[in-house]
């Protein structure tokens, strides 16, 4: 080893005969600034030494924050509510006067059964209101796991699991499992609890266009090729796909089919958001997987909430097991708050149990929605957007005046003018500067089970006189 | 900002009656990262005319001992963990892991290994203390279904049996609300024959029901504010809210150990975000200075503005917040205070209005109190309150009046009926004896927990009692002990406390009885005894309260 070292040394002062002066030069000159470097004292960036305490007291006195929240001006359209008095459900009553609803999303007519109010009422004079803790402390009541199994076993999947609330459902599934530097390619339309989970989870966040199969496609494919420039890296960003089955702005179906071909060809996962379509659509409203009739474990996470066709509150997940379970630690809207109440939970075992009873109910359905899309076609100014499957569907202004505000103003006075007569309708509302593609204003006019032929005509035909009377001038 | 809190302390003294007169600079906080040999310590904060009672917090450091056995217990677990990973690997023992589906063993793994490494090594051994299913209301007591597990917990077996009667230390329950009996169930009862359950629409279609109306204006004469907004869910209240107050180009400064649903809203709102020291004014003031002096950092702007996001009580650590001080602060430098009461609505102060009241300080001078209503009222949801032009503000800009559904009207029924048990407005005094019975049952059981030896953290007048534990057998010991004799505990570790701190947190509550509160603590002493739980070290050092900030 000596010998070695010896010949490592013998090489190195040879070199440095060898060397020319300039460079010998250049390296002391170098070395003595590295030291000059090591001695000399180090400035913090933020420490600005020129100020004295005194000018520091100053800037504290002069700075004025802007006011906590802006003044909202008394005319702005979401101001003051439409005041409801009574129960919510077929009949209305709005601003005092009894309506007919065309505005709830009570699409199977379940928020005034008799049968979901007794169940609820029993299992309130059992349980009390709340649960007074999250799931992990005491607050999981054998409710609670009685509608999760009953909602795995009416979807097929192998577990389900319940969230309070409808909009934290899945605004806490996403970001339980895609995480930063993860890639979703998600549908335009997307709603807004979409985007929230998806700004939560803090990953690239691809947009395709609405139900363009084609450009998901492209987008696919340009990801391929990032991958295959750096194959280490792609092998552990998760990639996912989150879709709506029925989209609530747009009340269109998603192409399913064809999103499950392209995720076993580019190794995508899917998550299928059903809050519109669950109850809705299939043959046994178990929603787009049925429709269509795709093998629903080929769909990663089926999220959907509880306050539309099973008229209570929250949402649920369901899944594979192995999907699912992870949510029970990770999701955020499920360690950190308070149980469902299980009066709430035992309504929606009631309406499962409905739905289950009577499937005849899907096929009335979506007669009535057929109904409605034909009745409604054809009214001058406004344009009908929605499939004729869609229990919700919207209409737009067909020529825009330019300004959001005017033409909210013009369906505000359609609406109105519907309330006046006894058709109780709605604006969709959206908040203006946070959605990402913001749907043109639109009325909201929903489908539900309960509605005869001639509340649909009489709506129809309320709605064409508000649209020739207000939109012609 | 150090007061000239020496002279004023000759008044105060410690609750165990030792004068705290030296003048000598102690740290009043422990970080969990301190070492130090210091000991328990008492501080009675009489700040001047700042706070009109004492305010006697404490955090008995972790004893050298037992904090090197935790690290050990620890290593020990992680060098198993990495032992049955590696036969399950091998397949010498049987997993029982939920696994990939056959066609999609291609695709990019959904979970790391690593990611779940505790969950599947740590968790596990100790899964069945944590989401007890129980089927009765959850009162003073409450029935506990059985389960079993024949394989260590991976999967359960109910054995169709119901334990009875077991004593409720766990649930939220802090002035007994959460009862099927009573006027609020009743009146609950009736709304939902006459109303049904669900809403089936937002607040600004058609979900709007004068009930709701009914509620948000007596919640604002509850609090004593101009206005209020209620909303379904009370995680959901903070992560929909904060980002329609803050946004780009302001500051958030956020304490600590803030409940997951701030830091939430805290992240969504764009903002950014810096954190201060748990309760600690000087830190939050150092911070605040620094803000205003230096502005943005890179482009020297001034902040927009500067919102503190704080909490009424901390449910991790029992501590409240040092609300006049921080008020104090807040007015001096021009920052908006955000006060989440999710714990301490209806359980502090004489009428139940929450740490403002405890105080005895405006409700004006915080700028957007936040609370919930699923601790003290027995129900679920949460709102905001404050000044008008906020809550108009909210009506028409918050996420959840545009896109979520409005609360469900039993519930709201509910709220109705206890808050106005807890004003009196019903007639009687229910509400003000209930609240009076939780204060004394808070004072003594953490007089009786402390004489007992344990180590208990946080405020002598805070509902929410941290025991701590810190070793990880013990934490599914304790647990599984205290369910033998009938008392129904809630025991937290890793990832919601510090590693080596966990413990087993106690929820007084308005409903428990002097006897349940005796067999309650005779038993925690038995497995106390039993588990060698009694830390605590009992020493006292007279101390100031004020304290300069040691950076």
């Amino acid at each position: 080893m000596a010998a070695g070292q010896q010949w490592v040394l013998v090489e190195m002062v040879q070199a440095f005969y060898e060397a020319p002066a300039y460079h010998l030069i250049l390296e002391g000159i170098l070395i003595l600034w590295i030291i000059r470097l090591l001695f000399s004292k180090t400035y913090k960036l933020q420490e600005r030494s020129d100020l004295t305490e005194k000018e520091k007291e100053e800037l504290i006195e002069e700075w004025q924050p802007e006011p906590l929240v802006p003044p909202v001006s008394k005319d702005h359209p979401s101001r003051n509510y439409d005041v409801v008095t009574g129960p919510p459900s077929h009949k209305i009553i709005v601003n005092g006067k009894e309506c007919i609803n065309f505005a709830s999303f009570n699409f199977l007519g379940l928020l005034d059964s008799e049968r979901v109010k007794l169940k609820a009422l029993s299992s309130l004079k059992k349980y009390g209101v709340g649960t007074c803790g999250p799931r992990g402390f005491y607050g999981t009541f054998d409710v609670h796991l009685e509608l999760e199994e009953r909602l795995a076993r009416f979807m097929g999947t192998e577990e389900a699991i319940i969230y309070s609330y409808g909009f934290a459902t899945i605004a806490s599934a996403i970001p339980a499992y895609s995480k930063r530097g993860d890639i979703i390619f998600v549908d335009e339309a997307a709603c807004f609890s979409i985007q929230k989970g998806l700004q939560a989870s803090r990953s690239f966040v691809k947009h395709f266009k609405h139900n363009d199969m084609e450009d998901l496609e492209r987008l696919l494919k340009e990801q391929e090729i990032e991958d295959q420039k750096n194959p280490r890296k792609a092998r552990v960003i998760r990639r996912f796909i989150v879709v709506e089955g029925l989209y609530i702005n747009t009340a269109d179906v998603c192409p399913l089919p064809d999103l499950v071909r392209l995720k076993y060809r580019y190794k995508v996962r899917i998550f299928l958001e059903e809050s519109m379509s669950f109850g809705v659509l299939g043959e046994h409203g178990r929603g787009v997987t049925e429709h269509f009739g795709v093998n629903i474990d080929d769909i990663d996470l089926i999220s959907a909430n509880m306050e539309n066709a099973l008229a209570s509150i929250g949402g649920f997940c369901c899944g594979r097991s192995f999907v699912i379970d992870h949510q029970r630690l990770s999701g955020q809207g499920y360690c950190f708050s308070a149980s469902l109440p299980p009066m709430l939970a035992s309504a929606a075992i009631e309406a499962l149990n409905i739905m289950e009873e009577d499937p005849g109910i899907f096929r009335l359905l979506q007669d009535k929605c057929k109904h409605v899309h034909k009745a409604l076609q054809g009214t001058p100014g406004l344009k009908l957007v929605g499939e004729p499957l869609a229990p919700a569907l919207h209409l737009q202004l067909e020529n825009s005046s330019g300004s959001r505000t005017e033409d909210l103003k013009l369906l505000r006075a359609i609406v109105d003018y519907s309330l006046d007569r006894q058709i109780a309708l709605t604006l969709a509302r959206y908040l203006d500067k946070e959605e990402r593609f913001l749907p043109p204003p639109s009325i909201r006019v929903v489908v539900t089970v309960e509605q005869t032929q001639e509340e649909i005509q009489t709506a129809a035909q309320c709605i064409r006189e508000a649209a020739l009377n207000i939109l012609k001038r | 900002m150090t007061e000239s809190a020496g002279n004023k302390n000759e008044d105060c003294h410690a609750a165990n009656g030792v004068k705290a007169g030296r003048n000598g600079m102690v740290k009043n906080h422990h970080h969990h990262h301190h070492c130090q040999k210091q000991e328990e310590v008492y501080h009675a904060a009489c700040n001047g005319e700042l706070y009109s009672r004492p305010f006697i917090e404490s955090f008995e450091e972790t004893p050298m001992l037992v904090a090197v056995l935790t690290y050990m217990g620890y290593g020990i677990l992680t060098i198993f963990g990495y032992l049955r990973d590696f036969m399950r690997e091998w397949k010498i023992e049987k997993c029982h892991i939920a696994r990939e589906r056959e066609e999609q063993k291609d695709f990019v793994p959904l979970y790391q290994d690593f990611e779940d490494f505790y969950t599947r090594n740590l968790y596990m051994r100790i899964r069945d203390s944590w989401n007890r299913p129980i089927c009765s209301a959850p009162g003073a007591t409450f029935d506990l279904i059985e389960r079993s597990s024949n394989d260590y917990n991976w999967t359960f077996e109910y054995t169709g049996r119901v334990v009875k009667d077991v004593i409720n230390l766990g649930s939220y329950n802090y002035l007994g609300f959460a009862e099927n009996t009573g006027a609020s169930a009743t009146a609950a009862g009736e709304v939902t024959v006459k109303f049904g359950v669900g809403m089936a629409s937002t607040r600004q279609e058609m979900g709007n029901l004068d009930r709701h109306e009914e509620l948000e204006n007596l919640v604002a004469s509850f609090l004593g504010v101009e206005s209020a907004m209620a909303f379904g869910m009370g995680f959901a209240t903070n992560s929909m809210n904060i980002p329609a107050l803050a946004g780009k180009g302001c500051l958030i400064l956020s304490d600590e150990l803030n409940h997951a649903s701030l830091v939430l809203g805290a992240r969504l709102s764009g903002s950014t975000i810096w954190v201060f020291k748990h309760n600690n004014m000087q830190s939050l003031e150092k911070l605040l200075r620094e803000a205003i002096v230096h502005g943005q950092p890179r482009t020297r702007l001034t902040w927009k503005k500067i919102l503190i996001l704080v909490e009424g009580i901390y449910s991790m650590e029992g501590s409240i917040i040092r609300l006049p001080e921080l008020i104090a602060l807040k007015k001096k430098y021009k920052a908006y205070l955000y006060l989440d009461e999710a714990h301490s609505i209806g359980a502090l102060g004489p009428c139940g209005r929450g740490v403002v009241e405890y105080f005895g300080l405006d409700s004006k001078d915080v700028d957007v109190m936040m609370g919930t209503f699923t601790k003290s009222f027995g129900a679920a949801g949460g709102y905001i309150a404050g000044r008008k032009d906020l809550i108009d503000y909210l009506r028409t800009h918050s996420h959840s009046a545009i896109y979520a559904t409005s609360m469900s009207l039993p519930v709201v029924e509910q709220i109705i009926t206890c808050m106005k048990c807890i004003m009196g407005k019903d007639g009687t005094t229910i509400g003000r004896s209930r609240i009076q019975r939780l204060a004394e049952n808070t004072v003594y059981f953490r007089r009786r927990l402390r004489e007992m030896g344990f180590i208990i953290y946080g405020n002598n007048d805070s509902p929410v009692v941290p025991m701590m534990l810190y070793m990880p057998a013990k934490i599914g010991a304790f647990g599984r002990e205290m369910l033998k004799r009938n008392i129904g505990v809630v025991v937290v570790g890793f990832p919601a406390t510090p590693i080596i701190e966990s413990r087993a947190r106690f929820c007084i509550s308005a409903a428990h009885t002097k006897e349940m509160l005796d067999r309650a603590l005779d038993v925690i002493s038995e497995v106390g005894d039993l588990l060698q739980l009694k830390y605590s070290r009992h020493k006292v050092l007279p101390s100031l309260d004020r304290t300069v900030d040691e950076e």
